[in-house]
């Protein structure tokens, strides 16, 4: 029970981990696989912000009336990851633009099928 | 002024990136992004002088101390990686004229540079850092900016190469992130150094061995370590030519390093049995990344492919002196490191110079070359000779010390592999040269009344220096030896 509920967030990362991934895998369209990349990446988001939480803690914003405040570095850390995520999701969707442009296709197969 | 050397280092190329932008023309960003990969080069001379001198170097960036803030942490395996990233930075840019990009498109040539020095910053980021986290944002720096120089390519098939390494480098950064994350859980700080004391208390537990799984696959994805390595042949091949020569020369070198890192410093197999059998599963890996990636290195008929597979392979040697965590062994991977970086770096220019002639790089249309371009061939030739390994070149120091790393474990079978991977590359190369000698009257007929543009000055010299090199380094050894044995010496003192 306590495993289940305890770690509610961490279950919920690795199955969005793996949702992601296996989009990534599977889905033969360019842009589902963003998609897929997506959920990955912010699967780790949750992690990170999930780590930071400390029990009984509160939002760590300086107050006479609270003692005990989460850890506030993983969300820093997590921000410039987002950043980072914004930037790759940007370059990736600016590639299939191209790739649709020369290719006229959108999808794994239709590509490979094309060059040899 | 030099005590900021260690910053300076990563903050050049960063902020040399955006000037280059707003020049806009192609010749004048080059000669800046020139005489700031220069500036670059010189600093991590500086900064390896200082640290033979007077050991590591420790910069608080912002004046913040570790371990709380972001410390640049400068040892001697950093300096001779810095110098490693910064000099084959420069080299490759200097045959990177304005006139040599000629794969990719005239409007889009200003944009190569600047994306060029954002790897090349992000790249050295990663060599100087002694953060774990500011491993991810440089490592994810040097890859954004990495998959937009192999997508400048005129070719079509580049763009579906750069989106298939976008998400495989991606899914290893994320993994390399997780990782991280664990160690953070486990130990509240991020500092290496910090990490390295903090870790063998708690080495048993799950988190931390998962964290180790998560950094080993996610570097493994960004090394291209068999099995992981499919993006990498396509991504060589359809990148600009000198795209790749400074990829084959810089970043799967920073991703090796990373691994050395990971794997004797913020863990180390002293205190964790995993570490131990993660390095006998690099060991079996490399191994067969030799074996595998040089035969199928040899069934190529593009050449850009053929040395693509020929890294995995080297890649591989690498990964066997890491595996085989000795100190001899240890120091072979290290040397290998700068010598795979003048070989593949030489050849690359030197496939990037014949491109440049001839318009293209499949065996086919090459026929006869040696009758042509003889001493671009010669430059092939001495290249090739040092992938093999042959006596008084770069290639055969670091198999030698490699070699006897395996004689020193008693172990034949790797000295057996070691062997047998050079006799292939003997093979694959000696196919190219073949090629290159032997004339077949009709594609040489019709390749010759193709317009030859030419090859800027700078594009040779930068090509017979690094082919110059292999055969120096093979000679005077001095400096890489020196180097690397002090690196080894730091990372089993560390163990």
């Amino acid at each position: 029970m306590s495993l289940m509920s305890g770690l509610f967030n961490y279950w919920a990362v690795a199955a969005l981990l793996l949702i992601g991934l296996g989009i990534v895998v599977w889905q033969g369209n360019l842009i589902k696989k963003l998609v897929g990349l997506s959920i990955f990446q912010t699967a780790v988001f949750i992690f990170y912000i999930s780590v930071g939480k400390v029990a009984g803690g509160t939002a760590p914003i300086l107050d006479d009336s609270y003692s005990q405040y989460s850890n506030p570095l993983p969300h820093v850390l997590i921000l410039t990851a987002i950043v980072v995520g914004i930037a790759t999701t940007a370059l990736a969707l600016a590639l299939v633009i191209r790739i649709k442009a020369s290719y006229g296709s959108v999808e794994e197969s239709d590509i490979n099928g094309q060059d040899k | 002024m030099f005590s900021h050397l260690a910053i300076l280092q990563v903050v050049v190329p960063l902020m040399g990136a955006p000037a280059c932008f707003m020049l806009g023309k192609a010749r004048l960003t080059w000669l800046m992004s020139l005489l700031i990969s220069v500036v670059t080069c010189a600093i991590s001379i500086g900064l390896l002088l200082q640290v033979y001198q007077q050991g590591p170097i420790s910069y608080a960036l912002g004046g913040w101390q570790a371990p709380w803030g972001i410390e640049y942490r400068i040892d001697i395996i950093n300096a001779y990686m810095l110098l490693i990233v910064s000099a084959m930075g420069a080299l490759v840019l200097l045959a990177a004229k304005d006139t040599a990009l000629t794969d990719i498109d005239e409007h889009r040539r200003p944009l190569f540079y600047v994306a060029y020095l954002l790897c090349l910053a992000g790249l050295l980021g990663i060599a100087a850092t002694g953060d774990a986290f500011n491993v991810f944002v440089f490592l994810e720096i040097s890859s954004l900016s990495m998959y937009c120089l192999i997508a400048l390519n005129k070719d079509r098939r580049a763009l579906w190469a750069a989106f298939r390494y976008l998400i495989v480098g991606t899914i290893g950064a994320t993994f390399i992130l997780i990782g991280i994350g664990y160690l953070y859980m486990m130990t509240g700080t991020l500092n290496m150094q910090d990490l390295a004391q903090r870790l063998p208390a708690i080495a048993d537990n799950n988190a931390v061995i998962s964290a180790y799984a998560f950094i080993m696959v996610g570097v493994g994805l960004k090394l291209a370590l068999f099995p992981l390595h499919y993006w990498l042949p396509n991504a060589y091949t359809h990148a600009p030519n000198l795209v790749t020569a400074f990829l084959a020369a810089t970043a799967t070198k920073v991703a090796v390093y990373l691994v050395i890192r990971f794997n004797f410093f913020v863990f180390s197999p002293s205190w964790a049995d995993f570490i131990q059998l993660g390095n006998h599963v690099l060991l079996i890996l490399g191994s067969v990344a030799v074996l595998w990636a040089s035969w199928i290195a040899i069934r190529q008929t593009d050449i850009k492919r053929l040395l693509a597979y020929s890294s995995v392979a080297q890649i591989g040697y690498m990964v066997m002196g890491i595996g085989m965590s000795s100190l001899l062994s240890l120091q072979a991977s290290l040397l290998h490191l700068f010598n795979h970086a003048l070989m593949k770096g030489g050849l690359f220019l030197v496939l990037a110079t014949i491109a440049l002639r001839l318009g293209s790089v499949d065996t086919s249309q090459l026929r006869g070359l040696a009758q042509r371009m003889p001493l671009t061939f010669w430059a092939f030739v001495i290249g090739g000779l040092s992938l093999i390994g042959m006596p008084a070149t770069a290639g055969f120091i670091s198999k030698w010390y490699l070699v006897q790393a395996a004689i020193e474990q008693q172990s034949w079978l790797l000295v057996a592999v070691v062997l047998a991977g050079s006799a292939l590359a003997a093979i694959y190369v000696w196919k190219v040269v073949e090629v290159f000698w032997f004339t077949d009257k009709n594609t040489a007929s019709n390749t010759r009344h193709l317009s030859q543009p030419q090859v800027p000055v700078t594009m040779s010299i930068a090509m017979w220096l690094l082919i110059i090199a292999n055969v120096y380094f093979g000679i005077d050894t001095r400096l890489p030896v020196t180097l690397s044995e002090m690196g080894a010496q730091l990372l089993s003192g560390a163990s």
